[in-house]
């Protein structure tokens, strides 16, 4: 067992550092994407002063439910990273996500907007898409090391990788849908001109949407940390090797978001779920049989 | 023990002998009385029975015969070819010679076996343990509340909606009491030929109260849930045969013991397989989904009860029974790979559906396809997950009927499309509703606890497969409950809200079902220490809690969350709001949420709908290929059964 301190400890970071990194890493992908666009792009700290105007906005209420949902929202995507960095139970992380996700649909729905509406059902397309991916992440893992605790997963003498390469590509795959970049960015993207406006968040106004963003932050910080949990092994070297895999994997991810026009549904699920099966399942049946 | 034998033959009878009050008593409102009456009579009776069991037997297993058995043996006997005559007789009305032939081929031959044959080993009658403890709880508590509900949602049905109907209330009524009797009878027998007697009757009610409307529709529906349920019969009877034929015993823990005796011939598996295979027609897998479905015309309580608390239950109850002699052999394949292939397409067919009721029925059906391949694999974590997906899905799905049931009542319709905000409109009912919904999959509840198990249970079987099927399910059951909660919450037009018509009994049994709920998400780790623990004990001798302590804590944690969170911050943030205003709708809103300016420059009603994703997972789409697939898992894995048997 972990010594309960070191716990804390991480849990504290998490809650603490989580919105800052998370802050400066959508700040670089915006400043690289503009490079990637031949354009000079915002400041590095421009999604700090765009979150402090978001707070000092007037609170215009479409619905005084929506704020209750977005609270618990950012609740529950907190409490799975604290799970998660504090060493927890792997699919407990993963219940805890959906958990949250589920109040985010009900942030949306709650006000009967027909482009929230809209939005909202392409969210739950990407978490029906994305969710099995999930699932058998987690599963992979318990299969790779034994454990479903993450505490137990770091400590092993070999990175899980080596045995989930597959698991691997696939949850980068879902990864994209997860930030939802392009081309997987159904349920909201970050052009407002968009033909769905701007999905989920439409109705999403100051204060609810700045909440809605820091939750981002949380969540992208749990999502790369996620990634992390591949490489790192019982040697302290190993850290080093994650945090370079995980900047490998965001800017595979702000490359593909560059380079890709966004698909229609029904491709995106074929694709995930393809993916899912043929990557996740392949690696399921070959890890049984060599444990067994 | 003498209390307890006298008490136990009360619970099975004085059912049967109840249904009398409603059924001959024509004044509503004493008929209503007598109900009640006897239902809280039931309910007393059957917790009396089970905590007599568990504080003066301290949890041990006790087998032992009624004061009145042989005399109940002879009426088994003559009930058994008065059923068989009751389907003759509905069958020649109806012109349905098939199913006459059905339900004669397979009396006859068990009555001749239980007359004739020689040297069957004397068996005990009935057997208390604490699956059979479970299993009275949830008859007692759920079905009775259901027969509360009964009463007033009846009232409301012929006053309100359906004026033209035949009023047969007395009989619908007096067969939910036969039925509490059957199921009592059932899951307390330990001799097989018992057992099936209760099972025929199951069959044969569950056929009448289908049928209750008359109209050609639910004629249809009955005779195939008759069909389906009489097929699974047939297998029951030849397992029957063979037993008394083959090893001389009518005692189904014989049957267990034999059937994983190594030193048997494995011709020992295939009466397990024959019951497993009626099993799965009871508890509606597919390829024998279609009754559940069709069961949906009757009036909603029959429903609740068919398909939570009672009918289906009685399936997955002798599966769970079976479940040690099928762990790791055909017959466990069988029933495990049936089990998880329902549960991801009943999942994926539930999306298309915006009827209430029929997305009900296909979450039963998947759900129970979970239970069965939980039962179906027979390991200990597997049957700990199964016992547990039982319990809250009894709660949780019987809550859930009677809440569409009062509300198509009350606001004359059950489509999903026509509840939108039902939280501004209905309160209290959909406050209900929603306790339900996430009974079913919103993490930390029930439900999903037990789903968790689950699938940890079969990564460790391990069963790749069955991994699979779980991941892909879980998913599609998110998509169907998820689109179903948010249509609820969301706002709506205030001016359609409706008289609630829903009776004060209705509420008093939807209010005992929420509270039970959550109380069981509360309490669940004591459930597993003081019930289910100790019955994995009794059926393999070692048991272990199968979530950990530091992950109940924080589930117990997020439960609190859910109902918590929301509330504080509504305090904290209630003076927040600047200003109200309307939804975005690009600037052609008329002055409210629910209209907007057309091309013609008139104000017109905007409707949000649902994805029903039709082309993808509709019925049209997935059902005949579901019926195929599973068809062909039940003919391959009987075959190597019947195979295996004869090598």
């Amino acid at each position: 067992m972990i010594p309960v301190i070191y716990r804390v400890i991480s849990i504290v970071a998490y809650i603490i550092l989580a919105p800052l990194l998370g802050g400066l890493l959508d700040g670089l992908d915006r400043k690289i994407s503009a490079r990637m666009q031949g354009r000079v792009g915002p400041p590095l700290l421009q999604p700090f002063y765009d979150f402090g105007k978001l707070m000092k906005k007037q609170f215009l209420a479409a619905s005084r439910l929506q704020i209750l949902m977005i609270v618990s929202y950012l609740f529950f995507i907190c409490l799975t990273g604290v799970l998660f960095f504090g060493g927890f139970d792997i699919l407990l992380c993963v219940f805890s996500l959906t958990t949250a996700v589920m109040f985010l649909i009900l942030a949306a729905t709650v006000t009967h907007s027909p482009f929230s509406s809209q939005g909202t059902h392409r969210e739950m397309m990407q978490m029906m898409s994305y969710e099995p991916m999930v699932l058998l992440t987690a599963v992979g893992f318990y299969l790779a090391t034994g454990s479903f605790s993450i505490s137990d997963i770091i400590r092993q003498n070999v990175s899980a990788i080596a045995l989930m390469p597959g698991f691997f590509f696939g949850f980068l795959f879902i990864l994209t849908i997860k930030f939802r970049k392009s081309p997987f960015d159904l349920s909201t993207s970050h052009h407002a001109h968009q033909e769905v406006v701007k999905g989920v968040t439409t109705e999403m106004v100051g204060v609810e949407y700045a909440i809605t963003i820091l939750t981002e932050w949380y969540e992208n910080i749990f999502l790369l940390g996620m990634v992390a949990l591949f490489f790192i092994n019982s040697n302290p070297w190993s850290i080093l090797v994650a945090i370079v895999a995980v900047f490998i994997v965001f800017f595979i991810e702000i490359l593909v978001d560059n380079t890709s026009a966004r698909v229609k549904w029904e491709m995106m699920l074929k694709l995930s779920w393809g993916v899912t099966l043929i990557c996740g399942g392949l690696n399921l049946f070959i890890l049984e049989i060599i444990k067994r | 023990m003498e209390v307890l034998r006298i008490m136990v033959l009360a619970l099975v009878v004085a059912p049967f002998a109840m249904a009398l009050f409603p059924a001959l008593i024509r004044h509503d409102k004493i008929r209503a009385a007598s109900v009640y009456i006897c239902g809280v009579i039931t309910m007393v009776l059957a917790v009396s029975v089970s905590f007599i069991w568990l504080i003066s037997f301290r949890g041990e297993e006790i087998s032992f015969d009624l004061p009145a058995g042989e005399l109940i043996n002879h009426v088994i006997l003559v009930g058994d070819i008065f059923l068989m005559a009751l389907v003759i007789y509905f069958c020649v009305k109806y012109k349905k010679p098939l199913i006459a032939l059905l339900s004669i081929v397979q009396t006859v031959p068990t009555c001749a076996f239980e007359l004739f044959a020689p040297g069957v080993k004397e068996c005990p009658e009935i057997r208390i343990d604490y699956l059979t403890f479970i299993m009275m709880l949830i008859i007692g508590i759920i079905g009775v509340a259901i027969g509360i509900y009964a009463v007033g949602y009846m009232d409301g049905y012929h006053n309100h909606h359906f004026k033209h109907l035949t009023d047969r209330r007395s009989f619908f009524l007096a067969m939910i009491f036969v039925f509490y009797g059957a199921m009592f009878g059932l899951v307390l027998s330990r001799s097989l030929t018992w057992m099936y007697f209760f099972w025929e009757i199951t069959s044969i009610t569950s056929f009448l109260l289908i049928g209750y409307t008359r109209s050609d529709e639910a004629v249809t529906n009955s005779f195939r849930a008759l069909w389906m349920n009489l097929l699974g019969g047939l297998g029951m009877a030849i397992a029957i045969c063979m037993c008394i034929g083959i090893y001389h015993t009518v005692d189904i823990v014989d049957v267990v013991k034999n059937a994983q005796d190594p030193a048997m011939s494995s011709m020992t598996l295939l009466p397990v397989a024959l019951l497993a295979f009626g099993a799965l027609t009871k508890s509606a897998q597919f390829p024998f989904s279609g009754w559940l479905l069709g069961a949906m015309v009757a009036p909603t309580p029959s429903s609740a009860l068919l398909h939570s608390a009672t009918m289906v239950k009685a399936g997955v109850y002798l599966l769970i029974r079976l479940s040690t002699a099928m762990n790791g052999n055909d017959v466990g394949q069988m029933v495990y790979l049936t089990g998880g292939f329902t549960f991801l397409a009943a999942s994926m067919l539930a999306i298309s559906q915006s009827d209430g009721k029929k997305v009900l029925a296909y979450s039963t059906i998947s759900n129970l396809g979970l239970i069965v391949a939980c039962a179906g694999a027979g390991y200990p974590d597997t049957v700990w997950s199964a016992v547990f997906l039982l319990i809250f899905h009894a709660v949780s799905k019987s809550l859930l009927f009677q809440c569409v049931g009062a509300i198509e009542n009350t606001t004359g319709s059950r489509d999903i499309e026509n509840m939108q905000g039902l939280a501004t409109r209905h309160p209290k009912l959909a406050m209900l509703l929603m306790v339900g919904i996430a009974g079913m999959f919103l993490a930390p509840f029930g439900m999903l606890i037990s789903k968790w198990a689950a699938l940890k249970a079969f990564i460790d079987a391990p069963s790749a497969l069955m991994v699979i099927f779980i991941s892909f399910g879980s998913a599609t059951t998110m998509f169907y409950w998820t689109k179903w909660f948010a249509k609820i919450l969301g706002s709506s037009d205030t001016r359609l809200t409706n008289k609630d018509y829903t009776r004060r009994g209705e509420y008093i049994s939807m209010f005992l079902h929420a509270i039970l709920l959550v109380g069981l998400c509360l309490t669940f780790p004591l459930i597993s220490t003081y019930a289910v623990e100790p019955m994995m004990m009794d059926m393999y001798g070692y048991s272990s809690p199968v979530i950990s302590d530091t992950n109940i804590i924080i589930m117990v944690i997020m439960v609190i969350a859910i109902f918590v969170v929301p509330g504080i911050c509504y305090l904290f943030t209630r003076n927040w709001v600047d200003k109200d205003v309307m939804a975005y709708m690009g600037g052609a809103n008329v002055g409210d949420n629910e209209r907007f300016v057309d091309v013609m420059g008139q104000p017109k009603a905007l409707r949000v709908s649902n994805w029903y994703i039709e082309n993808w997972f509709g019925e049209a789409k997935l059902f005949l290929p579901s019926v195929i697939i599973s068809v062909f898992i039940i003919v391959l894995s009987f075959g190597m059964v019947v195979g295996g048997a004869f090598r």
